[in-house]
């Protein structure tokens, strides 16, 4: 399949997927279930690769840090802007394109190898829209908060070396994660969040609906979902921060 | 009432369904048997709209299927019962909450009338009490028997059912044919079964056509069939040693 092809076939599940939805209380129940499921589920590896990222950010700066000309504080400074600008919205969409985006197009891809999704399409359901649709409006809902949660994790990680090592002391790691600050820079991360939580669940999504065979090609789509998403984070990270700020 | 008349489906150049004509009644059970390859399923997937054909007419009442709207489509697949070859269970739901899925998305019954008739459906498929098992908790045997009771939920007036008895013991397999049989009489409805087994075409094959390499090959019930002078379905029925052997009795 080209890569024309692909998108062709990729728009034309996302119109089925927003045609036409089912019942909006069918629709909200799958929501929040999958809510759940894809977000809620998620954070306790979120916080762990969170808080040690943070841990290890932390260890680099403390210990490349001999200049007595750069503020201690800097740590602090530097572990924010890496956390909240990179880390938890882009590192951590793409680990969760693997958890997530895995699962979503396994789920959906095994469905319709054993024909549940024929069963829902000859009952008259729109099967895309009720397999597809709640999953990208949970996903999108419940990643900025994944995405705050791997911050404060993130920024705990920081915390934890200040009190273990003594390098940077803890006044001047939290003076460094105030140092500059604008809410804005929160506010771009879960923007950022929001797009990358769309980019998993829709191409999960898509490759899980058009699986076609059986086992074998149900494992192939699930890591082609993984890839494919964490390329089009990589690429939507660039346009984003270009938007924002370039 | 189900009329088919001039199917032909092709997939680019093959032609896999070759001009079919043929009408299933209603308070009948309609067997389609045939070899593998010679477009049974592709037949069943046509009737259901998962398939469009490239020429043809399929009327459901006095409906042309292929020339509705959508939402017309919709209201006949309403009607529709489906049984598929792997049963097609949602794993997402226990027994209970695939029964009740279509009545969920199509009916306006209140919570009570829903348990009911899920209660129903799985009292007449013999799966009562189960309620609460998860598909994984099911033999294959009891996912057929689900999945008919799921088919059964919205009382339709059409039941299809794809190789109900592949990969079921003969006894299991005897089960089924008897309650698409006591079903289709005791609802009225034109069922249509694909199937390889021999045991149903004898036991409750009212009509059966035969499909040979895409084309309608022969039609007739079990009375005739046994009997029939047509080579390729001889060829068909007789193929198993045990079927052999009761041909030399004839």
């Amino acid at each position: 399949m080209s890569l024309f092809d692909g998108i062709t076939d990729y728009l034309l599940v996302m119109q089925k997927t927003f045609t036409r939805p089912v019942k909006f209380k069918t629709i909200a129940k799958q929501v929040i279930h999958e809510m759940y499921y894809l977000g809620v589920e998620s954070l306790p590896i979120v916080c762990f690769l969170s808080l040690f990222i943070g841990i290890v950010v932390m260890i680099q700066i403390a210990f490349q840090m001999e200049s007595p000309l750069i503020p201690k504080y800097t740590a602090g400074f530097i572990t924010r802007v890496v956390i909240i600008y990179e880390f938890s919205p882009t590192i951590m969409s793409m680990l969760l394109s693997g958890r997530v985006g895995s699962r979503i197009a396994a789920e959906i891809g095994t469905m319709k190898v054993t024909e549940q999704i024929d069963a829902l399409e000859v009952m008259g359901i729109n099967s895309a829209s009720y397999l597809i649709l709640p999953k990208i409006i949970a996903f999108v809902l419940i990643m900025p908060v994944i995405i705050t949660f791997s911050i404060f994790s993130g920024l705990f990680g920081g915390y934890l070396i200040t009190m273990g090592t003594g390098e940077i002391p803890t006044s001047e790691y939290f003076y460094g994660l105030r140092a500059f600050f604008t809410p804005f820079e929160v506010t771009y991360a879960l923007i950022k969040s929001l797009f990358f939580g769309f980019i998993i669940a829709s191409i999960s999504g898509y490759y899980g609906y058009i699986v076609e065979g059986g086992a074998l090609e149900v494992g192939k789509n699930s890591t082609k979902a993984m890839v494919q998403s964490s390329i089009f984070i990589i690429i939507f990270d660039v346009i984003l921060t270009q938007i924002f700020l370039g | 009432m189900i009329k088919v008349k001039n199917l032909v489906k092709k997939f680019d150049d093959k032609v896999v369904l070759d001009s079919i004509n043929t009408t299933f009644e209603p308070g009948k059970v309609n067997l389609v048997i045939g070899r593998s390859g010679s477009g049974k399923t592709v037949f069943m997937k046509c009737l259901l709209g998962l398939l469009i054909p490239e020429e043809g007419e399929l009327y459901y009442g006095n409906k042309n299927f292929y020339s509705l709207s959508e939402s017309e489509q919709k209201n006949i697949r309403k009607e529709m019962g489906v049984v598929f070859q792997s049963g097609a269970i949602f794993d997402f739901f226990d027994v209970e909450g695939n029964v009740r899925f279509p009545l969920d998305m199509f009916s306006n019954m209140n919570n009570k009338e829903k348990i009911d008739r899920v209660n129903f459906c799985l009292e007449k498929v013999n799966l009562q009490g189960t309620n609460k098992l998860k598909s994984s908790e099911l033999s294959g045997g009891m996912k057929k028997r689900l999945a008919i009771a799921r088919a059964i939920a919205l009382n339709p007036k059409y039941l299809f059912f794809d190789e109900p008895n592949s990969g079921l013991d003969p006894q299991n397999a005897v089960t089924i044919d008897e309650l698409i049989y006591n079903l289709t009489h005791e609802f009225n409805t034109t069922t249509i079964v694909n199937t390889h087994d021999m045991n149903s075409v004898i036991k409750i094959g009212e009509k059966v056509i035969f499909f040979y390499e895409g084309n309608l090959w022969w039609e007739g019930s079990n009375d005739n069939i046994l009997k029939t002078d047509n080579k390729e379905l001889k060829d068909f029925i007789f193929a198993s040693s045990l079927a052999q052997k009761l041909l030399e009795t004839l």
